[in-house]
């Protein structure tokens, strides 16, 4: 049994703001043990950001609530002060983001930013420093490191510069590697490298990845097991290969439908969820996916709880529906015939 | 680096050239520009005006007349029309004053800016940042003569309050602490509208830099949070301050200054330059014209290489 690294119990994240309590994480649970990769996926404002930068505390603010837990190794985040979060943040938990292009800092050369993140945590002298992120850029595979430690970050690409950021984040050796959406601003085949390069990494360097993106096909590969996310709630949750196989939900086929896939007849347009995703002020009564949901009836009114439904035990979904109405439903959105059944 | 130099000094020499021109045919082709008739003085003769003009070449072409001026100013030979004195040596004799003057109020209004914009940045919708935000626009509002005045009136003459001396330049070399307290009012008075100024740019600077990406990355790398302001916002938002330091800091050495200088009679080159444009004494003009430009065409240099070096996105390859 691998260490349990991260455990989510129950979380909610409140931000109170001038138009009312927007509840932008509401009740989330997951594990994440050592080795593994979890996939966090879902729209925007569906939660999944706000859940990663509360994981290191980055969200804490005078008008922000908090409930239930997050435990790093037995310690509950939620609970440190400044200088707890300080010596946890960058040092056994470390955050990749979404932009390269603005993420690191334009005044100051890459090698300089990565032996900050060095130093701050580590008594190291400043030539130790420069060599160890030599070696990181080295192994997140930036060509002439020696030489290019000395840039700035204008004069990386913005695949280069998610890579330099992937240095930075694994420069203290991080026991969780936080990664939100690190692969959206790239083009297709820088995407596949980087998501590829956090895979390798994360056995070099024995840590636990979070991955958060909102495009399923990016977590499939590297992925154990996936959660689902939509209005800040878990909607379904399990193993890869079983929420790829066998989804439960109506919110996840809509995901699945919407990836453009080669092995289907070629459609005139690309399936697309319809709607938009709820207010996080004012939500929806009952299942909060219902007011897009296709196959919604009466019983949609009342919100299902994340349960087991099918026989994989590990798979948790919040759907009303039958498995065997489910099964059959499924096919046409994600083939993307919805409109003619 | 050295082409962009070059390039720029070439170019500040021209924006000389084009100023000094301007002024020139301004002064000379305004009514009552023509100084022959006001140095003949008031019962003057045709004739005693012809002789003037004869003597200072106002015949010539205006070309041949300015290309003239140009060559005394710089040989240093240059006299006031009504005075007859030495244009350059005048200049030169308020130089000290204005410049005592200037560094140390540029020094007061960057320090003190930059600590106000911090604080009110930081503590952006408290108490602190709101009284900060009412005595910055109070600052901004009151002209320098006005304030002044109120200041000489209640630290200066005689009022109760009164602890400081009333005006007047002293020299730095004759007596420091003299010229330090001479100065310590002026300094402050021309101050005050650069502090709220400044103080608000730098806010809202601030503000903005905080939301940036680079400085929730900073966060997440465990940087301590002065730190981050430090190294991630300040260095980053004091970017377009300096830009204003330098183009302010040269416009008062130029000529910005003359209210400051004339209510505390200093005797600086702004001084000069007031009293000459009310006589309408062309050579002094010219004279402090060329000085003033030199200030500003010099601190935007220097403001362009200041900025290449904080900002490496623009820096010059």
């Amino acid at each position: 049994m691998p260490e349990r690294l991260i455990e989510v119990k129950d979380l909610k994240v409140q931000f109170a703001t001038e138009d009312g309590i927007v509840r932008a994480v509401d009740g989330v649970s997951f594990e994440l043990a050592r080795g593994e990769v979890l996939g966090i996926v879902g729209e925007s404002g569906s939660g999944k950001s706000v859940t990663a930068m509360t994981l290191l505390g980055l969200t804490k603010e005078k008008n922000t609530r908090f409930e239930g837990e997050v435990l790093y190794k037995g310690r509950n985040v939620l609970a440190m002060n400044e200088d707890e979060l300080q010596e946890v943040r960058g040092n056994e938990m470390s955050m990749i983001f979404q932009d390269p292009m603005t993420s690191l800092n334009p005044v100051y050369t890459v090698g300089a930013q990565i032996c900050e993140a060095i130093q701050i945590h580590e008594k190291t002298d400043k030539r130790a420093a420069r060599l160890r992120a030599i070696e990181l850029l080295k192994q997140v595979g930036i060509p002439n490191a020696e030489s290019r430690v000395d840039n700035f970050p204008h004069e990386f690409s913005g695949g280069m510069r998610q890579r330099a950021m992937i240095a930075m984040a694994l420069a203290c050796n991080p026991d969780v590697l936080i990664a939100d959406e690190p692969t959206t601003a790239l083009d297709v085949t820088i995407q596949a490298q980087i998501i590829e390069l956090v895979d390798r990494l994360k056995d070099e360097f024995n840590s636990a990845v979070i991955l958060i993106t909102h495009d399923l096909g990016v977590v499939a590969d590297v992925a154990d097991e996936i959660v689902v996310m939509y209005a800040g709630r878990v909607v379904e949750r399990a193993p890869t290969r079983k929420l790829f196989y066998d989804p439960q939900m109506p919110y996840t086929w809509g995901l699945l439908g919407s990836i453009p896939r080669l092995d289907r007849p070629r459609q005139e347009r690309l399936h697309s969820i319809k709607g938009t995703p709820p207010s996080l002020i004012r939500s929806p009564t009952g299942c909060k996916f219902r007011p897009r949901c296709p196959h919604a009836f009466d019983k949609c009114m009342e919100e299902p709880r994340l349960e087991n439904r099918v026989e994989e035990p590990g798979h948790l979904d919040r759907c009303w529906l039958s498995v065997d109405e489910k099964r059959r439903l499924r096919e046409a959105t994600i083939a993307g015939e919805e409109e003619a059944a | 680096m050295l082409a962009f130099l070059v390039r720029r000094l070439v170019g500040a020499f021209l924006v000389l050239v084009a100023v000094s021109f301007i002024t020139y045919l301004i002064f000379v082709k305004i009514p009552g520009g023509d100084p022959a008739p006001r140095i003949a003085g008031r019962l003057a003769t045709d004739q005693n005006i012809a002789d003037i003009r004869q003597k200072l070449h106002l015949n010539d072409p205006f070309y041949s007349q300015y290309w003239a001026m140009m060559q005394s100013l710089f040989t240093g030979s240059l006299k006031s029309y009504s005075s007859q004195l030495n244009v350059v040596q005048e200049i030169k004799r308020g130089i000290p004053a204005t410049l005592s003057l200037t560094i140390g109020a540029g020094i007061i209004w960057l320090g003190f800016g930059i600590l106000v914009g911090v604080i009110s940045a930081v503590t952006a919708g408290r108490l602190s940042d709101r009284v900060i935000t009412v005595l910055a626009l109070i600052g901004i509002s009151m002209p320098v003569f006005w304030l002044g005045l109120i200041s000489r009136y209640l630290f200066a003459e005689g009022h109760p309050l009164s602890f400081l001396p009333d005006g007047e330049y002293v020299g730095l070399t004759v007596n420091p602490w003299q010229w330090f307290v001479h100065l310590l009012m002026p300094w402050t008075v021309l101050a005050v509208l650069f502090i709220g100024f400044y103080g608000r740019v730098l806010r809202s600077n601030v503000l903005d830099t905080i939301n940036e990406d680079y400085v929730r990355t900073a966060k997440a790398k465990g940087l301590p949070p002065r730190r981050v302001l430090v190294k991630h916002v300040l260095r980053n938002s004091l970017i377009p301050i300096v830009t204003l330091f330098g183009l302010d800091f040269a416009a008062v050495i130029g000529g910005s200054a003359i209210l400051t200088e004339t209510v505390f009679n200093l005797r600086g080159v702004g001084q000069y330059a007031a009293d000459s444009v009310q006589s309408l004494d062309l050579p002094p003009i010219m004279g402090v014209t060329i000085y003033a430009t030199f200030f500003i065409v010099l601190f935007s240099v220097v403001v362009d290489l200041l900025y290449a070096w904080l900002d490496p996105r623009i820096r010059p390859t």
